[in-house]
């Protein structure tokens, strides 16, 4: 068990011009830690995981496990351990071979490798697959070796790419809550990839949001959800996304189609001198009133029903423009297609205001 | 959903079985026919020489040729109690040059097989390439050269000077085969096995090579077959005491000038023959797969 951190680290891809894939990255785990790194395809976070395991250079920059310096240790000198998407297994070695591979090339005994491998298996169920080979097991069964594999060596950080990806939805959702109990048993330090907005924020302690190798906020899930550091964390976290329109400001407020959203002061401070504003909000800040009421005027184009809820998708007129939102409606009573409806802000304390260029979060 | 997928499974068998039992009565005899013929063609050479080894001398070329006709194993004796030539000094050095081959050529092909399929270096493109160009040299043309490098190196004459002209021929092909091989193995394994506590050559020599064994077989096939049927360069290179000689040079004591013993010839074929049959025997199963490829499953 370990902290690790990195050092304004980075990774260049040589080319013409060089590709910066991960930019002077710095972020501190803490030991027993559960971080996930989360971004859209392309946002270097595979990359960042893969400099920590040693497979990537680092070529600016450090990266420290346990507060040594690991910039330039091959990866079996870091006491780590991964979990690959593709699980990586060995397909010519039986399951128990497979998880106690790392023991034997270390020189461990037999039957304390033997023992080492029992327990692991016995914690993921795969008693039963120990002496098979790879290819006789089911997707799921072969995430769990590859979780076993990583279990089994007792690293003091475990490395996780995308490791559900592979899995159905259903799986998905159970091995998901696996590994964070896992995980909180072994209390392991823990860097998990995924570009899914969903398992970072119901697994990760903290999620650290990347795009286009720069890290653009690490906090807890709750405070991205909440308050997001520019319009692109606030699109990227939460599902469905966050409505986000550049609208006009004035004094009273903002100014959508036929209603003005008052702001607080301190966000009309910080906006102070601009015209136009990014403002977000989310679906499920937004709601359906009565014809009679003051709101926006919606045409719905589409309701996707979730059971639960309802997602309506309708166009609104800003300015001259007609601008998507999506409302998160009561699952019971939905609008129907083509119906006109008012949508208001039903609490404006959710209302998220982001620079129109810049894109960062205005307001303290 | 699921619906949409097994309607479209059915639809797909029952295409399937139509294709199959779509093939009429004429068709079927003609490729039958066509089969049958090409087998006989294939197979009745080798026949003929094994009914040849049968024979005596006399009777092995005749106007009007009857399978068994005065047959016993007289020519194999003779063959193998040296009477004609030491024949099992020649099977030994056949035997030593093959498997050097195999195991040298093999190895070196998987170590430039894997680094030209996971590394990138300088000259990479322009290595691959001369590979593919070598292949292109009638062996006649590099007689002179290679006899001159040999005795530069003082190994003219000595079989491991004759394993590393084999070497020459083999290497390119078998590079190139296993390289293709290592392609379709993920390059996450390499990874894990690194992460796992593998040196690099650990992780090749654990991990690739095991995995690597279907194409190993074929290209071992390969190179073992390179070294044991050859002639012209065994013929040159060898030193011309009889006991140095390797069977297939050694099978031309049987054709002189005026007259070919032909059951002894055929014999000494036959003999020859069980070798390779062996070995390809041995690595058989791993040949459709290794020849296929992308025989990694996912």
């Amino acid at each position: 068990m370990a902290e690790v951190s990195y050092v304004k680290a980075s990774r260049i891809f040589s080319g013409n011009p060089p590709v910066r894939a991960v930019d002077e990255l710095s972020l501190e785990v803490s030991d027993g830690e559960f971080l996930v790194l989360v971004g859209p395809s392309g946002s270097g976070k595979s990359t960042a995981l893969r400099m920590l395991a040693g497979l990537e250079d680092i070529d600016e920059g450090a990266i420290h496990i346990g507060g040594k310096d690991v910039t330039n240790v091959p990866p079996k000198g870091r006491d780590i351990a991964m979990v690959f998407q593709s699980y990586a297994l060995y397909p010519h070695m039986t399951v128990a071979e497979n998880m106690g591979f790392a023991l034997k090339l270390r020189g461990v005994p037999k039957t304390e490798i033997k023992a080492k491998v029992e327990e692991a298996a016995k914690m993921l169920d795969l008693q039963k697959y120990l002496e098979r080979k790879p290819k006789a097991l089911s997707g799921g069964q072969r995430q769990r070796v590859a979780m076993g594999r990583a279990i089994v060596r007792e690293p003091s950080v475990f490395l996780m790419d995308e490791p559900l990806s592979n899995l159905d939805a259903k799986l998905r959702v159970e091995t998901r809550a696996n590994i964070a109990a896992l995980q909180q048993r072994l209390g392991t330090t823990t860097i998990y990839v995924t570009h899914d907005q969903v398992e970072a924020m119901t697994m990760g302690h903290r999620v650290a949001v990347l795009k286009d190798g720069l890290l653009q906020q690490c906090d807890t899930p709750r405070a991205l959800y909440d308050r997001p550091a520019n319009a692109f964390v606030a699109g990227f976290i939460g599902s469905p996304a966050m409505n986000l329109k550049t609208v006009p400001i004035s004094a009273e407020g903002a100014k959508l189609d036929g209603i003005i959203v008052p702001l607080t002061r301190s966000a009309l401070d910080a906006a102070g001198g601009l015209d136009e504003v990014t403002f977000g909000i989310r679906p499920e800040a937004l709601g359906i009133v009565p014809s009679g009421e003051e709101g926006m005027d919606m045409t719905v184009e589409l309701v996707e029903e979730l059971g639960a809820d309802a997602l309506v998708h309708g166009a609104v007129k800003i300015g001259d423009a007609s601008q998507r939102f999506v409302v998160r409606v009561d699952g019971r009573t939905p609008p129907t297609l083509g119906q006109h409806v008012k949508v208001a802000v039903r609490d404006t304390t959710e209302i998220h205001l982001f620079h129109p260029e810049s894109g960062e979060r205005l307001e303290a | 959903m699921t619906l949409d997928a097994s309607s479209l499974k059915v639809v797909q068998a029952g295409g399937n079985r139509l294709r199959r039992t779509d093939r009429s009565k004429g068709a079927s005899v003609a490729l039958h026919a066509t089969l049958i013929v090409a087998s006989i063609i294939a197979v009745f050479p080798v026949f003929w020489v094994f009914v040849t080894s049968l024979k005596p001398d006399a009777r092995a070329v005749e106007p009007t040729p009857k399978l068994f006709n005065e047959s016993s194993l007289d020519n194999y004796t003779r063959v193998l109690s040296g009477e004609k030539g030491d024949f099992l000094a020649w099977f030994g050095n056949s035997v030593v040059i093959a498997l050097m081959t195999t195991v040298i050529g093999v190895f070196i092909s998987a170590t430039a097989g894997y680094a030209a399929s996971r590394f990138r270096f300088p000259g990479k493109r322009g290595l691959m390439m001369s590979f593919l160009l070598v292949q292109m040299f009638p062996f006649a043309v590099l007689i002179v050269p290679l006899y001159n490098i040999l005795i530069a190196l003082g190994l003219n004459g000595t079989s491991f000077g004759l394993v590393l002209v084999y070497c020459t021929t083999a290497v390119p092909f078998c590079t190139y085969m296993l390289k293709g091989y290592f392609d379709t193995v993920p390059s996450d394994i390499d990874e894990a096995g690194r992460v796992d506590g593998l040196s690099p050559f650990g992780v090749f020599w654990r991990l690739i090579m095991p995995l690597a064994k279907p194409g190993l077989a074929v290209t071992s096939f390969y190179a073992f077959l390179t070294a044991w049927g050859e002639v012209a360069f065994a013929s040159a290179f060898l030193s011309a005491a009889d006991e140095s000689k390797t069977l297939a040079v050694g099978l031309q004591v049987f054709v002189q000038q005026n007259r070919t013993e032909w059951g002894h010839l055929a014999a000494a074929s036959i003999l020859v023959a069980i070798p390779a049959i062996v070995v390809f025997y041995l690595v058989q199963r791993f040949l459709v797969q290794g020849l296929a490829s992308g025989a990694v499953k996912g």
